[in-house]
Protein backbone atom coordinates (compact mmCIF):
# COMPACT_ATOMS: atom_id res chain seq x y z
CA UNK A 1 0.00 0.00 0.00
CA UNK A 2 1.21 3.46 -0.83
CA UNK A 3 1.76 5.44 1.60
CA UNK A 4 -0.86 7.91 0.60
CA UNK A 5 -3.29 5.35 0.90
CA UNK A 6 -2.47 4.23 3.98
CA UNK A 7 -3.42 7.97 5.00
CA UNK A 8 -6.57 7.57 3.11
CA UNK A 9 -7.53 4.19 5.03
CA UNK A 10 -6.99 5.43 8.47
CA UNK A 11 -8.94 8.69 7.68
CA UNK A 12 -10.74 10.00 4.41
CA UNK A 13 -9.47 13.34 4.89
CA UNK A 14 -10.66 14.88 1.92
CA UNK A 15 -14.22 14.03 3.00
CA UNK A 16 -13.01 15.80 6.22
CA UNK A 17 -11.64 18.78 4.59
CA UNK A 18 -15.58 19.29 2.86
CA UNK A 19 -17.43 19.42 6.55
CA UNK A 20 -15.05 22.60 7.16
CA UNK A 21 -16.34 25.62 5.59
CA UNK A 22 -13.48 27.37 5.96
CA UNK A 23 -11.00 25.33 4.37
CA UNK A 24 -13.04 25.92 1.11
CA UNK A 25 -12.15 29.67 0.11
CA UNK A 26 -8.69 30.73 -1.45
CA UNK A 27 -6.64 33.23 -0.29
CA UNK A 28 -3.83 35.26 -1.45
CA UNK A 29 -5.49 36.21 -4.97
CA UNK A 30 -6.43 32.27 -5.71
CA UNK A 31 -4.20 29.87 -3.81
CA UNK A 32 -5.55 26.96 -2.14
CA UNK A 33 -6.13 27.17 1.53
CA UNK A 34 -3.55 25.16 3.12
CA UNK A 35 -3.93 25.38 6.79
CA UNK A 36 -1.20 24.64 9.12
CA UNK A 37 -1.78 25.97 12.25
CA UNK A 38 -3.81 23.79 14.54
CA UNK A 39 -1.80 23.79 17.25
CA UNK A 40 -2.79 27.44 17.67
CA UNK A 41 -6.41 27.08 16.87
CA UNK A 42 -8.53 24.94 14.73
CA UNK A 43 -10.87 25.34 12.03
CA UNK A 44 -14.80 24.67 12.83
CA UNK A 45 -16.61 22.04 10.89
CA UNK A 46 -19.93 22.87 10.19
CA UNK A 47 -21.80 20.66 12.89
CA UNK A 48 -19.95 22.83 15.35
CA UNK A 49 -21.13 26.16 13.34
CA UNK A 50 -24.57 24.95 13.35
CA UNK A 51 -24.63 23.89 16.63
CA UNK A 52 -23.79 27.68 17.42
CA UNK A 53 -26.20 29.12 15.35
CA UNK A 54 -28.98 26.38 15.91
CA UNK A 55 -28.47 27.60 19.43
CA UNK A 56 -28.77 31.28 19.16
CA UNK A 57 -32.34 30.26 16.95
CA UNK A 58 -34.15 28.24 19.03
CA UNK A 59 -32.41 27.63 22.62
CA UNK A 60 -30.91 30.59 23.69
CA UNK A 61 -32.14 31.88 27.50
CA UNK A 62 -30.82 32.35 30.95
CA UNK A 63 -28.87 29.07 32.02
CA UNK A 64 -30.00 27.96 35.32
CA UNK A 65 -32.25 30.79 36.22
CA UNK A 66 -35.30 30.87 34.34
CA UNK A 67 -38.64 28.73 35.28
CA UNK A 68 -39.06 28.99 31.10
CA UNK A 69 -39.19 26.24 28.35
CA UNK A 70 -36.02 28.35 26.94
CA UNK A 71 -34.12 28.54 30.38
CA UNK A 72 -34.33 24.65 30.44
CA UNK A 73 -33.20 24.01 27.41
CA UNK A 74 -30.14 26.66 27.51
CA UNK A 75 -29.43 24.52 30.91
CA UNK A 76 -29.77 21.36 29.28
CA UNK A 77 -27.78 22.21 26.47
CA UNK A 78 -24.91 23.97 28.91
CA UNK A 79 -25.17 21.09 32.06
CA UNK A 80 -25.07 18.24 28.82
CA UNK A 81 -21.96 19.49 27.67
CA UNK A 82 -20.27 19.28 30.73
CA UNK A 83 -21.29 15.48 30.54
CA UNK A 84 -19.80 14.96 27.41
CA UNK A 85 -16.93 16.29 28.87
CA UNK A 86 -16.43 14.36 31.82
CA UNK A 87 -17.18 11.34 29.68
CA UNK A 88 -14.11 12.35 26.99
CA UNK A 89 -11.80 12.76 29.55
CA UNK A 90 -13.17 9.93 31.53
CA UNK A 91 -13.73 11.97 34.51
CA UNK A 92 -15.60 9.78 37.52
CA UNK A 93 -18.31 13.07 37.83
CA UNK A 94 -20.24 15.72 35.50
CA UNK A 95 -19.32 18.00 38.77
CA UNK A 96 -15.60 17.23 38.65
CA UNK A 97 -15.74 19.63 35.15
CA UNK A 98 -15.60 23.16 35.55
CA UNK A 99 -16.61 25.21 32.60
CA UNK A 100 -14.34 28.02 32.07
CA UNK A 101 -12.58 30.80 28.65
CA UNK A 102 -10.25 27.75 28.46
CA UNK A 103 -6.19 26.40 29.49
CA UNK A 104 -5.12 29.62 30.35
CA UNK A 105 -8.47 30.40 32.83
CA UNK A 106 -8.32 27.03 34.05
CA UNK A 107 -4.39 27.14 35.38
CA UNK A 108 -4.76 30.66 36.44
CA UNK A 109 -7.95 29.33 38.91
CA UNK A 110 -6.31 26.54 40.22
CA UNK A 111 -2.99 28.86 41.02
CA UNK A 112 -4.73 31.43 42.64
CA UNK A 113 -7.23 29.14 44.21
CA UNK A 114 -5.62 25.51 45.06
CA UNK A 115 -2.44 27.68 45.22
CA UNK A 116 -2.85 30.36 47.63
CA UNK A 117 -4.70 28.11 49.79
CA UNK A 118 -1.88 25.50 49.91
CA UNK A 119 1.42 26.85 49.17
CA UNK A 120 3.42 28.67 51.85
CA UNK A 121 6.56 30.53 51.87
CA UNK A 122 9.87 28.09 50.59
CA UNK A 123 7.44 25.75 49.18
CA UNK A 124 8.50 24.60 45.47
CA UNK A 125 6.16 24.19 42.58
CA UNK A 126 7.91 22.29 39.47
CA UNK A 127 7.14 22.62 36.23
CA UNK A 128 9.51 21.78 32.67
CA UNK A 129 11.40 23.82 30.49
CA UNK A 130 9.04 23.14 27.50
CA UNK A 131 6.10 25.11 29.40
CA UNK A 132 3.96 27.04 27.32
CA UNK A 133 3.99 30.90 29.05
CA UNK A 134 -0.01 29.95 30.56
CA UNK A 135 1.39 27.42 32.75
CA UNK A 136 4.80 29.65 33.53
CA UNK A 137 3.46 32.98 34.92
CA UNK A 138 0.58 31.93 36.91
CA UNK A 139 3.23 30.37 38.70
CA UNK A 140 5.64 32.88 38.99
CA UNK A 141 2.67 34.99 40.19
CA UNK A 142 1.74 32.39 42.82
CA UNK A 143 5.39 32.52 43.94
CA UNK A 144 5.68 36.23 44.05
CA UNK A 145 2.85 36.03 46.47
CA UNK A 146 3.84 33.40 48.21
CA UNK A 147 7.13 33.15 48.57
CA UNK A 148 6.97 29.80 47.37
CA UNK A 149 9.79 28.87 44.72
CA UNK A 150 9.47 28.23 40.87
CA UNK A 151 11.83 24.94 39.83
CA UNK A 152 12.29 23.83 36.07
CA UNK A 153 12.79 20.27 35.47
CA UNK A 154 15.45 21.01 32.08
CA UNK A 155 14.69 19.06 28.76
CA UNK A 156 17.23 17.45 26.43
CA UNK A 157 18.55 18.26 23.05
CA UNK A 158 15.28 15.89 21.65
CA UNK A 159 13.13 18.22 23.48
CA UNK A 160 12.22 15.33 25.96
CA UNK A 161 11.96 15.91 29.88
CA UNK A 162 14.54 15.00 31.41
CA UNK A 163 13.06 12.49 34.02
CA UNK A 164 15.78 11.48 36.00
CA UNK A 165 16.55 15.74 36.91
CA UNK A 166 12.90 16.16 37.28
CA UNK A 167 12.59 13.11 39.70
CA UNK A 168 15.66 14.72 41.74
CA UNK A 169 14.15 18.15 41.79
CA UNK A 170 10.93 16.20 43.42
CA UNK A 171 10.82 16.69 47.28
CA UNK A 172 8.87 17.46 50.73
CA UNK A 173 9.39 20.79 49.63
CA UNK A 174 7.08 20.43 46.57
CA UNK A 175 3.54 20.95 46.97
CA UNK A 176 2.60 21.36 42.97
CA UNK A 177 3.83 20.16 39.65
CA UNK A 178 2.60 21.32 36.59
CA UNK A 179 3.41 19.99 33.08
CA UNK A 180 2.08 20.12 29.70
CA UNK A 181 1.17 16.75 28.10
CA UNK A 182 2.16 17.87 24.91
CA UNK A 183 4.27 20.68 23.79
CA UNK A 184 2.80 23.21 21.81
CA UNK A 185 6.52 24.11 20.32
CA UNK A 186 8.32 20.64 20.23
CA UNK A 187 5.32 18.31 19.58
CA UNK A 188 6.62 15.92 22.70
CA UNK A 189 4.03 14.06 24.31
CA UNK A 190 5.08 13.66 27.84
CA UNK A 191 5.52 10.17 29.84
CA UNK A 192 2.54 12.52 32.04
CA UNK A 193 1.29 9.07 34.11
CA UNK A 194 4.65 8.51 35.20
CA UNK A 195 5.44 12.22 35.64
CA UNK A 196 2.27 12.06 37.58
CA UNK A 197 3.22 8.87 40.02
CA UNK A 198 6.37 10.45 40.57
CA UNK A 199 4.86 14.38 41.90
CA UNK A 200 2.31 11.87 44.32
CA UNK A 201 5.20 9.71 45.67
CA UNK A 202 6.73 13.56 46.48
CA UNK A 203 3.29 14.47 48.34
CA UNK A 204 2.57 16.81 45.58
CA UNK A 205 -0.39 17.41 43.14
CA UNK A 206 -0.08 17.00 39.41
CA UNK A 207 -1.89 19.47 37.22
CA UNK A 208 -1.46 18.96 33.20
CA UNK A 209 -1.85 21.31 30.77
CA UNK A 210 -3.79 18.97 27.98
CA UNK A 211 -4.43 21.90 25.52
CA UNK A 212 -2.10 19.98 22.97
CA UNK A 213 -3.41 16.73 23.87
CA UNK A 214 -7.11 16.19 23.88
CA UNK A 215 -7.49 17.11 20.26
CA UNK A 216 -5.17 14.24 19.03
CA UNK A 217 -5.56 11.52 21.16
CA UNK A 218 -7.32 9.22 23.75
CA UNK A 219 -6.82 11.04 27.12
CA UNK A 220 -7.82 9.40 30.65
CA UNK A 221 -7.42 11.67 33.68
CA UNK A 222 -8.00 8.63 35.99
CA UNK A 223 -5.25 6.45 34.30
CA UNK A 224 -2.55 9.40 33.83
CA UNK A 225 -3.05 10.34 37.42
CA UNK A 226 -4.11 13.92 37.29
CA UNK A 227 -5.47 15.96 39.50
CA UNK A 228 -6.24 18.51 37.74
CA UNK A 229 -6.21 18.75 33.57
CA UNK A 230 -6.76 22.27 31.62
CA UNK A 231 -8.25 22.10 27.75
CA UNK A 232 -9.38 24.26 25.25
CA UNK A 233 -12.00 22.82 22.46
CA UNK A 234 -10.52 25.71 20.03
CA UNK A 235 -7.90 23.41 19.56
CA UNK A 236 -10.28 20.63 18.76
CA UNK A 237 -12.34 22.20 16.32
CA UNK A 238 -14.67 23.58 19.07
CA UNK A 239 -15.52 27.30 19.67
CA UNK A 240 -13.04 30.01 21.26
CA UNK A 241 -14.15 31.08 24.63
CA UNK A 242 -15.02 28.04 25.98
CA UNK A 243 -13.05 25.50 27.88
CA UNK A 244 -12.74 23.18 30.79
CA UNK A 245 -10.70 22.27 34.01
CA UNK A 246 -10.93 18.73 35.34
CA UNK A 247 -10.42 19.01 39.15
CA UNK A 248 -10.83 15.61 41.67
CA UNK A 249 -13.93 16.92 43.49
CA UNK A 250 -12.57 16.30 47.21
CA UNK A 251 -9.74 19.04 45.84
CA UNK A 252 -12.28 21.10 43.99
CA UNK A 253 -14.78 20.76 47.07
CA UNK A 254 -12.00 22.45 49.68
CA UNK A 255 -10.45 24.98 47.25
CA UNK A 256 -12.26 28.98 47.94
CA UNK A 257 -13.96 30.57 45.11
CA UNK A 258 -12.50 32.10 42.32
CA UNK A 259 -14.18 35.19 40.80
CA UNK A 260 -17.14 36.13 42.86
CA UNK A 261 -20.96 36.95 41.61
CA UNK A 262 -23.90 35.49 40.39
CA UNK A 263 -24.29 31.38 40.36
CA UNK A 264 -21.43 30.59 42.68
CA UNK A 265 -23.53 31.23 45.63
CA UNK A 266 -24.97 29.43 48.20
CA UNK A 267 -26.87 32.60 50.29
CA UNK A 268 -25.76 36.38 50.21
CA UNK A 269 -26.03 38.89 53.03
CA UNK A 270 -24.03 41.70 53.94
CA UNK A 271 -23.44 39.74 56.92
CA UNK A 272 -22.05 36.69 55.58
CA UNK A 273 -22.21 35.20 52.22
CA UNK A 274 -22.03 31.40 51.69
CA UNK A 275 -20.88 29.51 48.36
CA UNK A 276 -21.70 27.12 46.12
CA UNK A 277 -20.75 23.61 45.87
CA UNK A 278 -18.32 22.64 42.28
CA UNK A 279 -18.28 23.42 39.82
CA UNK A 280 -21.11 26.36 40.28
CA UNK A 281 -18.57 27.90 43.18
CA UNK A 282 -16.39 28.78 40.01
CA UNK A 283 -18.77 29.74 37.34
CA UNK A 284 -19.52 33.22 38.61
CA UNK A 285 -21.35 34.89 35.84
CA UNK A 286 -23.91 34.14 32.64
CA UNK A 287 -20.98 31.51 30.61
CA UNK A 288 -20.90 31.16 27.32
CA UNK A 289 -23.70 28.84 26.84
CA UNK A 290 -23.41 28.87 22.88
CA UNK A 291 -19.74 27.78 23.11
CA UNK A 292 -20.90 24.81 25.46
CA UNK A 293 -23.37 24.13 22.45
CA UNK A 294 -20.50 23.80 20.27
CA UNK A 295 -17.62 22.48 22.24
CA UNK A 296 -20.34 19.60 22.68
CA UNK A 297 -20.98 19.01 19.07
CA UNK A 298 -17.06 19.25 18.51
CA UNK A 299 -16.71 16.12 20.83
CA UNK A 300 -19.18 13.92 19.05
CA UNK A 301 -17.46 15.11 15.40
CA UNK A 302 -13.95 13.82 16.64
CA UNK A 303 -15.59 10.74 18.25
CA UNK A 304 -17.64 10.28 14.95
CA UNK A 305 -14.33 10.43 13.28
CA UNK A 306 -12.56 8.01 15.88
CA UNK A 307 -9.99 9.31 18.49
CA UNK A 308 -7.49 6.41 16.87
CA UNK A 309 -8.24 7.25 13.39
CA UNK A 310 -6.79 10.79 14.30
CA UNK A 311 -4.45 9.74 15.96
CA UNK A 312 -3.04 7.52 13.88
CA UNK A 313 -3.82 10.06 10.64
CA UNK A 314 -1.52 12.70 12.38
CA UNK A 315 1.29 10.27 12.80
CA UNK A 316 1.18 8.86 9.55
CA UNK A 317 1.65 13.15 8.46
CA UNK A 318 3.98 13.72 11.17
CA UNK A 319 6.30 11.09 9.54
CA UNK A 320 5.36 12.31 5.99
CA UNK A 321 6.63 15.77 7.07
CA UNK A 322 9.76 15.07 8.84
CA UNK A 323 10.66 12.80 6.14
CA UNK A 324 10.31 15.18 3.67
CA UNK A 325 11.48 18.01 5.61
CA UNK A 326 14.35 16.60 6.13
CA UNK A 327 15.42 16.64 2.40
CA UNK A 328 15.00 20.50 3.04
CA UNK A 329 18.86 22.21 2.42
CA UNK A 330 19.63 24.03 5.73
CA UNK A 331 16.69 23.25 7.52
CA UNK A 332 16.99 21.52 10.85
CA UNK A 333 13.45 20.21 12.98
CA UNK A 334 13.10 21.48 16.57
CA UNK A 335 12.12 18.88 18.85
CA UNK A 336 12.95 14.89 17.72
CA UNK A 337 11.12 13.34 20.65
CA UNK A 338 10.50 10.08 19.74
CA UNK A 339 6.77 10.00 20.76
CA UNK A 340 5.19 13.37 19.15
CA UNK A 341 2.02 14.49 18.04
CA UNK A 342 1.51 15.79 14.28
CA UNK A 343 3.71 19.47 14.94
CA UNK A 344 6.93 20.04 13.16
CA UNK A 345 9.35 22.98 14.45
CA UNK A 346 12.29 24.20 12.44
CA UNK A 347 14.06 26.55 11.57
CA UNK A 348 15.68 27.16 8.03
CA UNK A 349 19.68 28.57 7.75
CA UNK A 350 19.61 32.53 7.42
CA UNK A 351 16.13 32.94 7.02
CA UNK A 352 14.04 34.64 9.70
CA UNK A 353 10.98 32.67 10.53
CA UNK A 354 9.02 35.39 9.64
CA UNK A 355 10.41 36.05 6.32
CA UNK A 356 9.84 32.20 6.22
CA UNK A 357 5.90 32.96 7.65
CA UNK A 358 5.49 35.66 5.00
CA UNK A 359 6.41 34.13 1.67
CA UNK A 360 4.44 30.87 2.58
CA UNK A 361 1.61 32.52 3.50
CA UNK A 362 1.66 34.06 -0.47
CA UNK A 363 1.50 30.43 -1.61
CA UNK A 364 -2.06 30.03 0.96
CA UNK A 365 0.33 27.74 3.33
CA UNK A 366 -0.32 28.96 7.09
CA UNK A 367 1.92 28.53 9.59
CA UNK A 368 3.11 29.98 12.81
CA UNK A 369 6.25 31.80 13.12
CA UNK A 370 7.21 32.94 16.16
CA UNK A 371 8.20 31.62 19.96
CA UNK A 372 5.08 29.85 20.43
CA UNK A 373 4.17 31.47 23.41
CA UNK A 374 7.44 29.18 24.71
CA UNK A 375 10.55 31.29 24.96
CA UNK A 376 12.52 29.11 27.46
CA UNK A 377 12.41 26.81 24.31
CA UNK A 378 13.73 29.18 22.14
CA UNK A 379 16.34 30.15 24.76
CA UNK A 380 17.18 26.39 25.21
CA UNK A 381 17.54 25.77 21.71
CA UNK A 382 19.38 29.07 20.71
CA UNK A 383 16.95 30.03 18.30
CA UNK A 384 14.87 33.47 18.04
CA UNK A 385 11.70 31.64 16.78
CA UNK A 386 10.98 29.07 14.28
CA UNK A 387 8.44 27.93 11.60
CA UNK A 388 5.67 25.32 13.12
CA UNK A 389 3.57 23.41 10.83
CA UNK A 390 0.51 22.06 13.26
CA UNK A 391 -1.40 19.17 11.25
CA UNK A 392 -5.09 18.40 12.09
CA UNK A 393 -8.06 15.95 10.88
CA UNK A 394 -8.28 17.65 7.26
CA UNK A 395 -4.81 17.86 6.49
CA UNK A 396 -3.98 15.56 3.50
CA UNK A 397 -0.09 14.75 2.16
CA UNK A 398 -0.83 17.39 -0.78
CA UNK A 399 -0.69 19.78 2.43
CA UNK A 400 2.44 18.91 3.50
CA UNK A 401 3.63 18.87 -0.64
CA UNK A 402 2.68 22.84 -0.65
CA UNK A 403 4.83 23.30 2.69
CA UNK A 404 8.06 21.92 1.02
CA UNK A 405 7.27 23.58 -2.29
CA UNK A 406 6.65 26.65 -0.46
CA UNK A 407 10.12 26.07 1.11
CA UNK A 408 11.92 25.99 -2.21
CA UNK A 409 10.58 29.36 -2.61
CA UNK A 410 11.52 30.91 0.29
CA UNK A 411 14.89 29.26 -0.67
CA UNK A 412 15.16 31.50 -3.92
CA UNK A 413 14.11 34.78 -2.45
CA UNK A 414 17.01 34.44 -0.07
CA UNK A 415 19.27 32.51 -2.41
CA UNK B 1 7.34 38.48 -11.03
CA UNK B 2 6.07 36.64 -8.01
CA UNK B 3 3.78 37.56 -5.54
CA UNK B 4 6.26 38.56 -2.99
CA UNK B 5 8.77 40.73 -5.28
CA UNK B 6 6.93 43.94 -3.91
CA UNK B 7 7.66 42.45 0.10
CA UNK B 8 11.24 41.18 -0.76
CA UNK B 9 12.46 43.76 -3.42
CA UNK B 10 15.80 43.72 -4.23
CA UNK B 11 16.88 46.46 -2.37
CA UNK B 12 15.74 44.89 0.72
CA UNK B 13 17.39 41.05 0.43
CA UNK B 14 20.98 43.32 -0.59
CA UNK B 15 20.33 45.17 2.91
CA UNK B 16 19.47 41.95 4.77
CA UNK B 17 22.51 40.14 3.76
CA UNK B 18 25.34 43.25 3.82
CA UNK B 19 23.34 46.07 6.31
CA UNK B 20 25.23 49.06 6.06
CA UNK B 21 26.38 50.78 9.65
CA UNK B 22 26.28 47.52 11.07
CA UNK B 23 28.58 48.33 13.68
CA UNK B 24 28.73 50.25 17.29
CA UNK B 25 29.89 53.61 17.87
CA UNK B 26 32.27 53.32 20.98
CA UNK B 27 31.98 55.55 24.08
CA UNK B 28 33.35 58.74 22.58
CA UNK B 29 32.10 59.18 19.80
CA UNK B 30 27.73 58.17 21.11
CA UNK B 31 26.31 60.72 22.03
CA UNK B 32 22.72 59.05 21.80
CA UNK B 33 21.72 55.38 22.41
CA UNK B 34 18.72 53.47 22.49
CA UNK B 35 17.64 49.56 22.50
CA UNK B 36 14.78 48.50 20.65
CA UNK B 37 12.82 45.36 20.84
CA UNK B 38 10.05 43.57 18.84
CA UNK B 39 8.51 41.05 21.40
CA UNK B 40 6.12 39.30 18.38
CA UNK B 41 9.47 37.99 16.51
CA UNK B 42 12.04 38.14 18.65
CA UNK B 43 13.76 41.25 16.87
CA UNK B 44 16.38 42.88 18.73
CA UNK B 45 18.17 46.07 18.02
CA UNK B 46 20.87 48.61 19.92
CA UNK B 47 21.63 52.02 18.29
CA UNK B 48 23.92 54.36 18.56
CA UNK B 49 24.09 57.98 17.18
CA UNK B 50 26.46 60.68 17.19
CA UNK B 51 24.67 63.96 17.23
CA UNK B 52 26.50 67.25 17.01
CA UNK B 53 24.74 70.39 17.09
CA UNK B 54 21.55 69.92 15.33
CA UNK B 55 22.87 67.19 13.05
CA UNK B 56 23.23 63.25 13.07
CA UNK B 57 27.23 62.64 12.08
CA UNK B 58 26.97 59.26 12.59
CA UNK B 59 24.93 55.93 13.33
CA UNK B 60 25.57 52.66 13.59
CA UNK B 61 23.49 49.58 14.70
CA UNK B 62 23.84 45.80 15.99
CA UNK B 63 21.30 43.41 16.42
CA UNK B 64 19.23 40.24 15.08
CA UNK B 65 15.88 40.15 13.35
CA UNK B 66 14.36 39.34 10.08
CA UNK B 67 14.75 40.52 6.70
CA UNK B 68 12.23 43.32 7.20
CA UNK B 69 13.45 44.31 10.26
CA UNK B 70 17.28 44.58 9.13
CA UNK B 71 16.95 45.96 6.41
CA UNK B 72 14.88 48.56 7.25
CA UNK B 73 17.65 49.37 10.11
CA UNK B 74 20.07 49.90 7.64
CA UNK B 75 17.94 51.77 5.07
CA UNK B 76 17.35 53.96 8.04
CA UNK B 77 21.25 54.69 8.86
CA UNK B 78 22.10 55.14 5.39
CA UNK B 79 19.52 58.02 5.11
CA UNK B 80 19.47 59.43 8.14
CA UNK B 81 23.28 59.98 8.16
CA UNK B 82 24.29 63.45 7.47
CA UNK B 83 20.33 65.17 8.20
CA UNK B 84 19.43 66.97 10.97
CA UNK B 85 16.96 65.16 14.01
CA UNK B 86 14.06 67.48 12.27
CA UNK B 87 14.81 66.18 9.26
CA UNK B 88 14.72 62.76 10.29
CA UNK B 89 11.94 62.54 12.81
CA UNK B 90 10.11 64.36 9.57
CA UNK B 91 11.00 61.39 7.61
CA UNK B 92 9.98 58.86 10.39
CA UNK B 93 6.21 60.33 10.34
CA UNK B 94 6.23 59.94 6.81
CA UNK B 95 7.67 56.13 6.66
CA UNK B 96 5.18 55.74 9.25
CA UNK B 97 2.44 56.83 7.70
CA UNK B 98 3.61 54.76 4.72
CA UNK B 99 3.69 51.43 6.03
CA UNK B 100 0.89 51.71 8.78
CA UNK B 101 -1.60 53.59 6.58
CA UNK B 102 -0.71 52.71 2.89
CA UNK B 103 -0.45 56.24 2.17
CA UNK B 104 1.91 57.70 -0.31
CA UNK B 105 4.38 59.98 0.58
CA UNK B 106 3.60 63.49 -0.63
CA UNK B 107 6.88 64.03 -2.14
CA UNK B 108 8.06 60.40 -2.77
CA UNK B 109 11.99 61.85 -4.26
CA UNK B 110 12.44 62.38 -0.36
CA UNK B 111 11.98 59.26 0.23
CA UNK B 112 14.47 57.66 -1.85
CA UNK B 113 15.42 54.15 -0.79
CA UNK B 114 12.79 54.04 2.21
CA UNK B 115 9.99 53.56 -1.12
CA UNK B 116 10.87 50.02 -0.81
CA UNK B 117 8.81 49.68 1.99
CA UNK B 118 6.11 51.21 0.36
CA UNK B 119 4.47 47.41 0.32
CA UNK B 120 4.87 46.84 3.93
CA UNK B 121 1.67 48.49 4.44
CA UNK B 122 -0.05 45.38 2.85
CA UNK B 123 1.24 42.94 5.24
CA UNK B 124 -0.18 44.24 8.40
CA UNK B 125 1.58 41.37 10.71
CA UNK B 126 5.11 43.13 9.08
CA UNK B 127 4.68 46.90 10.44
CA UNK B 128 6.45 46.47 13.70
CA UNK B 129 9.33 44.81 11.86
CA UNK B 130 9.99 47.85 9.29
CA UNK B 131 8.99 50.30 11.78
CA UNK B 132 10.98 48.62 15.13
CA UNK B 133 14.45 50.71 14.43
CA UNK B 134 12.27 54.32 13.88
CA UNK B 135 11.08 53.95 17.33
CA UNK B 136 14.17 53.36 17.98
CA UNK B 137 16.09 56.16 16.46
CA UNK B 138 12.83 58.21 17.98
CA UNK B 139 13.61 57.12 21.54
CA UNK B 140 17.81 57.62 20.94
CA UNK B 141 16.85 61.44 20.14
CA UNK B 142 14.75 62.17 22.46
CA UNK B 143 17.07 60.88 25.27
CA UNK B 144 14.10 58.04 26.41
CA UNK B 145 16.48 55.46 28.44
CA UNK B 146 13.42 53.45 28.03
CA UNK B 147 14.31 50.66 26.16
CA UNK B 148 11.67 50.54 23.25
CA UNK B 149 9.15 47.65 22.46
CA UNK B 150 7.03 47.28 19.64
CA UNK B 151 4.46 46.00 21.89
Amino acid sequence: MTAEALVHSVLDSLAVRSDFPALQQTVRGGKRLVYLDNAATSQKPRAVIDAVQKFYERDNGSVHRGVYELSERATAVYEGARKKIARFLNAKDAREIVLLRGTSEAINLVAYTYGRKNVRAGDEILITEMEHHSNIVPWQMLCEATGAVLKVAPITDAGEVDLQAFEKLLSAKTKIVSAVYVSNSLGTVNPIAQMSALAHAAGAVMIVDGAQAAPHFLVDVQAIGADFFAFSPHKMYGPSGIGALYGRYELLDAMPPFLGGGHMISNVTFAKTTYAKPPAKFEAGTPNMEGAAGLAAAIDYVQALGIDAIDAHEQLLLKYATDALAKVAGLRIIGTAARKVGVVSFVLDGVHPHDVGSILDRHGVCVRAGHHCTQPVMERFKVPATTRASFGVYNTMEDVDALVEGLAAVRKVFS
Amino acid sequence: MSDYDDLYQELILDHHKKPRNFRRLGVEACTCHADGRNPLCGDQIALDVQVDGEQIKDIGFEGSGCAISTASASLMTEVVKGKTKAEADALFHIFHAMVTQGKTPDDPEKMGKLLAFSAVGEYPARVKCATLAWHTLHAALNGSHEPVTTE
